[in-house]
């Protein structure tokens, strides 16, 4: 039970705090235009000189790593309900940590997506 | 095309590869998870025969490979778009995979499935029809 609680708080808070951070390198690296393969090649190592990224990164790993353990204990119709939680997470990481205008109208989506992504998966039968 | 509509046009053609890779990758790692062992217990040996059978698994492979197209449309898509846009867009992921199980593979899809389908379009809708970028373009 416990074992299960840890892999939890560490999907919802080092996954979802994992791609602000990637989220965050990336506004540093600046908006694609080009969508060439060397040209995204080319940002894709630009990305990997900025720090947010490697931590963004080694923190969506150990989230990753988290939702794997998780579902080797745990049933699929449990674990990602549970995580709907993390919409909620990602728009108050996305106000405060990097900036955003998150609207009533933006609120009020995040909350539906939350909701039927937790009934999509609780009303798999 | 105006910038604005050519913002939208390339968020949304992104979001639509990332709704095509990450379920993909998400079932082909569901399905490679299920044909090994749990993990016995945290002891160095028992955290090796996890992940040492995790990495032989060809499934897993092809899933770790879906869900790396999946990366880089989504780091492509945050070098302009807002992340709290993206998140929830994304996750109209699970209403396509419920829709393809019913259209296709002909499944039963429960009324409360249904009910959480139409929810993620509606707040997708929301969300997409918010500014897909709020902050200062570099």
């Amino acid at each position: 039970m416990l074992t299960a609680f840890i892999f939890y708080l560490l999907i919802i808070f080092s996954g979802t705090g994992g791609e602000m951070c990637v989220s965050r390198a990336m506004k540093t690296v600046g908006e694609v235009t080009d969508f060439r393969p060397r040209s995204i090649g080319r940002t894709i190592l630009l990305a990997l000189k900025v720090p947010w990224m490697w931590l963004g990164v080694g923190m969506m790993a150990v989230g990753f790593f988290s939702l794997l353990g998780m579902l080797s204990i745990a049933n699929v119709s449990f674990v990602f309900p549970a995580t709907a939680l993390s919409y909620g997470v990602g728009a108050l990481g996305g106000k405060f940590f990097l900036g955003e205008r998150i609207t009533a109208q933006r609120w009020a989506g995040v909350a539906l997506v939350a909701i039927g992504v937790a009934l999509v998966v609780i009303g798999k039968g | 095309m105006s910038s604005s509509q050519g913002l939208r046009f390339k968020t949304y053609a992104l979001l639509f590869l990332m709704i095509s890779f990450g379920p993909l990758g998400d079932v082909l790692l569901g399905k490679g998870m299920k044909h090994i062992p749990s993990m016995a217990g945290w002891t160095p040996a028992d955290l090796f025969h996890f992940f040492f059978d995790a990495f032989t698994s060809s499934t897993i492979w092809l899933g770790i490979c879906s869900l790396t197209g999946f990366f880089i449309a989504y780091i492509l898509v945050l070098s302009w778009a807002d992340y709290s846009y993206v998140q929830p867009a994304s996750a109209l992921s699970y209403g396509i995979v419920a829709l393809m199980g019913f259209l296709v593979l002909h499944e039963f899809v429960t009324p409360v499935r249904w009910a959480g389908i139409l929810l993620i379009c509606l707040g997708v809708f929301v969300v997409g029809h918010t500014a897909p970028r709020t902050t200062e373009s570099n």
